[in-house]
C-alpha cells in the first residue's frame, strides 16, 4: 500500500511539474475524445434519423411480401392481408403503413423534403400525438406531423400546408391541415409526415401508369401483438395462416433498413480507427517519455524502488493524464453539443458515449503497455552506465 | 568499531568473444562503522564493478559481500532491492537527483521508500539540507541548483535514513576543484558524524586527502592500501 501511495506521489509531482508539456498530451487525448464522441454520436444521429419511426412503432412485428428481404421499399402487401392478419390469433391489432416522399412548401419559398407516410388511424404505425390531435378518418385531408418539421419551419399546429409531389412527370401541389405533432418520427433521414391511407394514396408521388389508379397496398403491415404470447409462436401462426409474407421483429426491421447497417459499420470503423490512432499517439508519447527517463528510473531502481513502484507510477501517469484528456474532451463535446441545430444528425447518445469514454479511458493504459514494460525492464547497471 | 562491510575472496567474471574477463579478481576487504575509504584505480581497474557488487546491483561469480554480516550473494531479487533501500545510501556520477522533485523532496523520497516519512523525518532531511549550505535551496529542483548543490542533496538523500554503508561513484567528476573538495570534506564529516561506512569511488586522487583508507586496484586486484595519514596525503598531493 505503502508502494502504491508512493507511486501516485511521483506520478503527481512529475504531472504538476511538467504540467505543460503534460497538458498538451492531455489536449492531443482531448481532441480525440472529442472527435470519438462525435463520431459516436454522428453514428448515433444518423442511425436514429434512418430507424426513429420504426423504432418507436408501437408495433411488435412486421410484416413484408414474402422474398422483399425485409426491404420496406421493396416489399408491397394487400391492404387485405392486414385484415386477415388481424384475424390470427394472438395479434392484438396490425395496421397497414406506406411510405413515399414529398416536399412541404414554405412560406419564405423553401421547401422541406419529408417521408410521407399512410398509416391506418389508430392503429400500429399510427404515432402517438404530443400536441393536437390524433388522424381521424381515412380520407381526411389532415396530416400529423414530426416535431422536427415544426423546429425546421414555421409551421405550427392547426395550420394548413401544401405539399408537392410528383405525378406522373407534373409537380402537384396538395394542402393538408396540420392536426398534430409527434416526436421522435424520423425516416430515412427525413422528419416524416403522417396522413390516413387513403389521402396518402391521393397526394403520393406516383408514376404515369399509376395516375387515376387508386391502390391497395401498403408496404408493411405493423403487428402489434396480444398479450401471453411469444414473438416465434406468433410468427409461426401467421405464417401457416397468412400467405405470401414474411415476417422480422423491429431490431430486424431497422437492420435491414437500406443503407443502415453499412452506414453503422462505417461509422464504427471510423472511431475504431480513430481510437486506434489515440493508442498509438498515447503510446509514442510515453514511450519517449520513459526513454528520456531511463537514467532517472534507474536512480530509482538503485536506491531501492521494485518494479511495483515504477510499473504503478508509470500506469498512475497515463491513467491521470487519460482523464484529464477525457474530462477536456468530453466537456468541449458537450458544449459544442448545445450550438448544433436540429438539422445536424449528432445525438449523444448516454449509453454510447459511455461505451466511448470507457473506451477512451483504456486506451491511455494500452497505449502505454509497451512504455510501461520498458520502464520495469530497466536494469539499474545500464541505465547509470555502471556496466 | 564494528565492522559494516566485509568483502571476502571476491571474483566477478564478465563472459566475451576474447574469453573470460576478470573485473574483481579475487578481491578482500571489509570497512567499520564511521570510516570513510576510496577505491581508486585506473579506468578498468574494476572499481566500478566492485561497487556495482557492494550496491548489491550486481552478484558477484564466487566469493562473500556480507553487509551487516548477511551475504548479498544469498539474497533473492526483492531481498536485495530491500537491502538497496533499507541498508545503503547511494550517489552517483550524474543524473542523480530525481528531476521534478526539489531538493527536500528528493531527500525525503528515501524516507518515503522506506516507510518512514512523517514530520520528523521531514525535518531531519531540512536539517541535514542546511547542514550541507542547502538551507536557501530547500524547495529548488534540480535544474535549479548547480552542480555542487546537486550532489549535496545527493549526499543527504545517501544518508537521511541512516544506511550502514553509504556508496559513492565519483561523486565529484562534474563539479569544479574547489567544489569537489568541499562535497568530499562535507560527505567525509558526515560518514564520521553518522558512524556509517562510505565507500567513494574515485579515479582523482586529489580527493582522497579526507578519506581513512585508501583502496587501490588495478586490473581487478585489489593492489595496495594505504593506511597511515602520511601514506594518504602523499598520495592525494601525487608524490
Amino acid at each position: 500500500m505503502n508502494n502504491f501511495f508512493l507511486a501516485a506521489y511521483l506520478s503527481w509531482q512529475e504531472v504538476w511539474r511538467n504540467r505543460g508539456r503534460f497538458l498538451l498530451v492531455s489536449l492531443v487525448i482531448g481532441l480525440i475524445t472529442l472527435l470519438v464522441l462525435f463520431i459516436a454520436a454522428l453514428g448515433e444521429g444518423l442511425g436514429n434519423a434512418n430507424r426513429q419511426y420504426l423504432d418507436n412503432l408501437d408495433a411488435d412485428l412486421l410484416v413484408y411480401r414474402e422474398k422483399a428481404d425485409f426491404i420496406i421499399p421493396a416489399s408491397r402487401v394487400e391492404r387485405s392481408t392486414a385484415r386477415a392478419i388481424r384475424r390470427v390469433e394472438g395479434v392484438a391489432d396490425a395496421g397497414g403503413i406506406a411510405t413515399s416522399s414529398a416536399a412541404i412548401l414554405l412560406a419564405d419559398g423553401k421547401t422541406l423534403k419529408v417521408s410521407l407516410l399512410g398509416v391506418e388511424p389508430g392503429r400500429p404505425g399510427d404515432p402517438a400525438v404530443t400536441q393536437g390531435h390524433a388522424l381521424a378518418g381515412d380520407e381526411a385531408k389532415e396530416a400529423v406531423v414530426d416535431l422536427n418539421i415544426l423546429q425546421r419551419s414555421d409551421v405550427k399546429v392547426g395550420d394548413l400546408i401544401t405539399l408537392r409531389v410528383t405525378q406522373g412527370t407534373k409537380d402537384q401541389l396538395y394542402k393538408l391541415r396540420v392536426v398534430g405533432a409527434t416526436d421522435g418520427q424520423l425516416y430515412t433521414f427525413q422528419p416524416s409526415i403522417f396522413v390516413p391511407y387513403g389521402t396518402w394514396d391521393r397526394v403520393r408521388t406516383k408514376s404515369d401508369a399509376e395516375l387515376n389508379q387508386p391502390s391497395s397496398t401498403v408496404n408493411v403491415v405493423a403487428v402489434r401483438m396480444a398479450a401471453g404470447i411469444s414473438q416465434t409462436e406468433l410468427k409461426q401462426r401467421l405464417t401457416n395462416q397468412v400467405t405470401g409474407i414474411e415476417i422480422a421483429d423491429i431490431p430486424t426491421a431497422v437492420a435491414n433498413v437500406p443503407g443502415f447497417s453499412a452506414q453503422q459499420s462505417t461509422v464504427q470503423t471510423q472511431a475504431v480507427f480513430t481510437l486506434l490512432i489515440g493508442v498509438l499517439v498515447i503510446g509514442g508519447f510515453f514511450q519517449i517519455q520513459i526513454l528520456q527517463k531511463v537514467p532517472q528510473i534507474g536512480v530509482l531502481k538503485a536506491i531501492g524502488a521494485d518494479n511495483f513502484l515504477v510499473g504503478a507510477a508509470a500506469v498512475l501517469q497515463i491513467i491521470i493524464t487519460t482523464v484529464i484528456g477525457v474530462a477536456l474532451g468530453g466537456s468541449l463535446a458537450f458544449l459544442f453539443s448545445l450550438s448544433f441545430p436540429p438539422t445536424v444528425p449528432i445525438i449523444f447518445n448516454g449509453a454510447n458515449s459511455a461505451i466511448a469514454i470507457v473506451a477512451l479511458l483504456l486506451i491511455g493504459p494500452v497505449g502505454g503497455l509497451v512504455s510501461i514494460f520498458y520502464a520495469v525492464k530497466i536494469e539499474p547497471l545500464k541505465a547509470l552506465r555502471l556496466s | 568499531m564494528s565492522i559494516a562491510l566485509e568483502v571476502k575472496n571476491t571474483v566477478k567474471i564478465f563472459p566475451s568473444d576474447a574469453g573470460e574477463i576478470r573485473a574483481v579478481d579475487d578481491v578482500s576487504f571489509s570497512v567499520n562503522a564511521g570510516e570513510f575509504v576510496a577505491l581508486v584505480g585506473p579506468s578498468g581497474s574494476g572499481k566500478t564493478t566492485m561497487l556495482s557488487i557492494l550496491a548489491a546491483l550486481l552478484t558477484p561469480t564466487s566469493g562473500q559481500v556480507l553487509i551487516d554480516g548477511v551475504d548479498l550473494a544469498q539474497m533473492s531479487e526483492a531481498e536485495r532491492v530491500a537491502l538497496r533501500r533499507e541498508k545503503i545510501g547511494f550517489t552517483f556520477q550524474s543524473n542523480n537527483l530525481i528531476p521534478y522533485l526539489t531538493a527536500r523532496e528528493n531527500v525525503g523520497l528515501m524516507l518515503r521508500l522506506n516507510g518512514r516519512f512523517d514530520r520528523a523525518g521531514a525535518l531531519r532531511s531540512e536539517e541535514l539540507l542546511a547542514r550541507l549550505g542547502l538551507a536557501e535551496r530547500l524547495n529548488n529542483l534540480p535544474a535549479q541548483m548547480s552542480g555542487g548543490q546537486q550532489q549535496r542533496v545527493a549526499i543527504a538523500r545517501a544518508l537521511i535514513h541512516n544506511p550502514s554503508v553509504v556508496l559513492a561513484d565519483e561523486p565529484t567528476a562534474s563539479l569544479d576543484t574547489e567544489r569537489a573538495y568541499q562535497v568530499v570534506e562535507t560527505f567525509a564529516a558526515l560518514i564520521h558524524e553518522n558512524n556509517r561506512a562510505g565507500i567513494m569511488v574515485t579515479h582523482d586522487l586529489r580527493m582522497c586527502q579526507h578519506v581513512d583508507r585508501i583502496l587501490q586496484m588495478r586490473d581487478g586486484k585489489l593492489v595496495a592500501i594505504y593506511e597511515t595519514r602520511e601514506e594518504i596525503l602523499r598520495l592525494a598531493k601525487g608524490e
